[in-house]
């Protein structure tokens, strides 16, 4: 089809970002809310800006200073080679981060294309895709992971995978219930009488309707993607070494948790931090935006 | 002059019940008629007498089991969705709903240009709201507006807006003016009529209120459990219904004037269910006047001064029934 005439922007979108700002004031008014935003601030600009808030180099190995208490000198400490901790640590966070955004960015784009032609495509499609939906949910994700692993190898593309595979078929579950809902509603009829092609009822009038609830559901996942990576760099199925990931760091510090504890301390504190700075912004904007839910899950 | 609409035997079935005991039951169950060009035609009846079915049979939206519909002496249905698009061009659908048939999320302007939109026509979509706005008696300002935020006659203006977007030569119309109040029903109504006249539509109207048809259609036709009891001239059949079915909707119409005399017809029982249709005239379980052979034969479809009635015995200019329910 073609759109000659651009079209110039439309109240929506600038009615969004209005929203945006209301929604983040009220969120602000929320004490968890203010917490969790400040928490999860502090650790995006923590790995943004990773390179210009320490001296040290994340993978630089130094003998001379190993298992270095914090001072100083090394906030953190440094871990068994001589690397400087809190250097390790906000690089962690970018790892942590991009794998977060970008799995999460992945898991919705599948998880909507297959909910919403779920929804709205014949019957037996739909059963069939529930029948893998259920399948792929079925497995315990450590047994996912491990699988994946054993043929693929460890890396972070095998984490971004496993996220995909444990998130995927919940959000398209989603999708698909309220596509479903949809489908005999009369504007979706009005569409259909009109001449538009599937798809395009799908993308302009089903899809901005059924995606507000599942953007909440996605950021209240993001702690769980955390701690999936952490986890997995944890037991070496992710990052592979010398690249710093929380889990990796965490791993580094258990075998002398005893005598030098701060190794452990400094990867397991910005997993915790993290996880429940996302958690508690997750719930306030899901109170924010949808009051129904509050006080469930 | 030929026919712009023309349905001929138009039967829609629906498959209800459990897998085991599957039963076909007939929403419309033969239908015919024509529309012309600029002609404004309406299909009355209660609530599960089958209008919205037949509208939908007739767009295309709902697959039919027998008969067919001609579009300008072309046959539409069965065409596949590629085929009808061109269709939906020339033939638009407004639905019962003035708000919920609108996409929530789609701002008004954005709503009315979605035809031209979904059929690649390129225009200036801020002229074309504009043009469509005005037309409709909106003024541009409600451009910006989300389908929430307008009120039901608005957006029913909106509604109507959309469907003549691509000037179409005919509107199915499903229920206009339901949920308006009486004054905005009567300022859609005129709008619709002012429209007519202006673009040279032909519309079919279904409606359950009686002065939509008076006020709006030229010919009319009365549904009863999937079928045609009475088709013809609305003045005509306004001042002399011959089926009693007609003559009962018709008696049970709100009269303005409290002084005027009038005998109600009332209809005893429900409406029976299309699971069980009644042996004969499907209306006698009904009708006051009904009699032995009404409850054996099913009465033919007769032709009468332009009109066509399914009666045996078809009433005479002011006939009253058999026993006569006065009230004031």
């Amino acid at each position: 089809m073609s759109e000659a005439v651009s079209n110039p922007p439309s109240m929506a979108q600038r009615l969004r970002l209005g929203d945006i700002w209301k929604a983040t004031r009220r969120v602000l008014r929320e004490p968890l809310g203010a917490f969790g935003l400040i928490l999860v601030l502090v650790m995006i600009g923590g790995a943004v800006f990773a390179d210009w808030l320490t001296a040290y180099e994340p993978n630089k190995i130094s003998p001379r200073d190993r298992f270095q208490g914090p001072s100083l000198d090394h906030l953190l400490g440094t871990d068994h080679l001589g690397r400087d901790l809190f250097t390790r640590v906000l690089h962690g966070g970018r790892i942590a981060l991009w794998v977060a955004l970008f799995s999460t960015a992945i898991s919705l784009s599948i998880g909507i294309v297959l909910g919403l032609i779920a929804g709205y495509g014949p019957r037996w499609l739909d059963n069939l895709m529930l029948l893998l939906f259920d399948s792929i949910k079925s497995f315990p994700t450590v047994m996912l992971a491990l699988a994946l692993v054993t043929l693929a190898g460890p890396s972070l593309t095998a984490v971004v995978i496993v996220v995909v595979l444990v998130n995927v078929p919940g959000y398209a579950r989603i999708i698909r219930t309220q596509t479903l809902a949809l489908k005999e509603s009369e504007f979706v009829t009005a569409a259909q009488s009109m001449g538009a092609s599937s798809a395009r009822i799908l993308r302009v009038h089903v899809m901005p309707n059924v995606i507000g609830p599942l953007l909440i559901l996605a950021s209240m996942d993001i702690p769980v993607v955390i701690a999936i990576e952490a986890g997995m760099s944890f037991l070496g199925l992710g990052v592979r070494p010398p690249t710093p990931s929380w889990g990796a760091i965490l791993n580094d510090g258990f075998t002398a948790i005893r005598d030098t504890p701060w190794i452990a301390i400094a990867g397991g504190l910005p997993i915790i931090l993290t996880t429940l700075g996302f958690t508690f912004l997750g719930e306030t904007l899901r109170d924010v935006f949808d009051p129904r839910l509050k006080g469930r899950g | 002059m030929t026919a712009l609409l023309e349905v001929r035997d138009l039967e829609v079935t629906f498959r209800v019940g459990p897998m085991l005991s599957r039963r076909d039951i007939k929403g419309v169950a033969g239908v015919s008629f024509d529309v012309s060009p600029g002609e404004t035609f309406a299909l009355v009846g209660e609530s599960g007498s089958g209008k919205t079915t037949l509208a939908r049979a007739i767009n295309g939206l709902q697959g039919i089991s027998a008969g067919s519909v001609s579009f300008d002496g072309q046959r539409i249905d069965g065409l596949s969705t590629g085929a009808m698009k061109p269709m939906r061009k020339v033939m638009s659908m407004m639905f019962q709903d003035p708000v919920g048939s609108l996409s929530p999320r789609m701002t008004v302007g954005d709503l009315v240009t979605e035809p031209f939109r979904i059929h690649g026509v390129s225009v200036d979509f801020r002229a074309e709201t504009e043009r469509l706005l005005n037309l409709v008696g909106l003024n541009e300002t409600f451009a910006d507006r989300f389908p929430h935020q307008l009120s039901g006659g608005q957006a029913r203006r909106v509604g109507v807006a959309r469907a003549i977007a691509l000037n179409p030569r005919l509107i199915i119309a499903d229920e206009p003016t339901a949920g308006l109040d009486v004054s905005v029903q009567g300022e859609v109504l005129n709008l619709l009529n002012d429209l007519r006249e202006r673009l040279g539509l032909a519309m079919v109207i279904i409606t359950h209120n009686l002065h939509v048809v008076h006020h709006i259609a030229d010919r009319m036709a009365v549904m009863y459990l999937g079928r045609f009891v009475e088709t013809g001239d609305c003045e005509q059949i306004f001042d002399a219904p011959a089926h009693p079915y007609t003559a009962a909707l018709l008696s049970a119409n709100p009269e303005p004037d409290p002084d005027k005399a009038r005998n109600r017809i009332s209809l005893p029982a429900e409406v029976p269910s299309l699971l069980a249709r009644p042996k004969g005239c499907e209306f006698h379980t009904r009708c006051p006047w009904a009699s032995d052979r009404c409850s054996r034969d099913a009465p033919p479809v007769v032709d009468k001064d332009a009109r066509k009635i399914a009666c045996h015995y078809p009433l005479q200019p002011g006939a009253r029934p058999p026993v006569a329910e006065a009230t004031p």
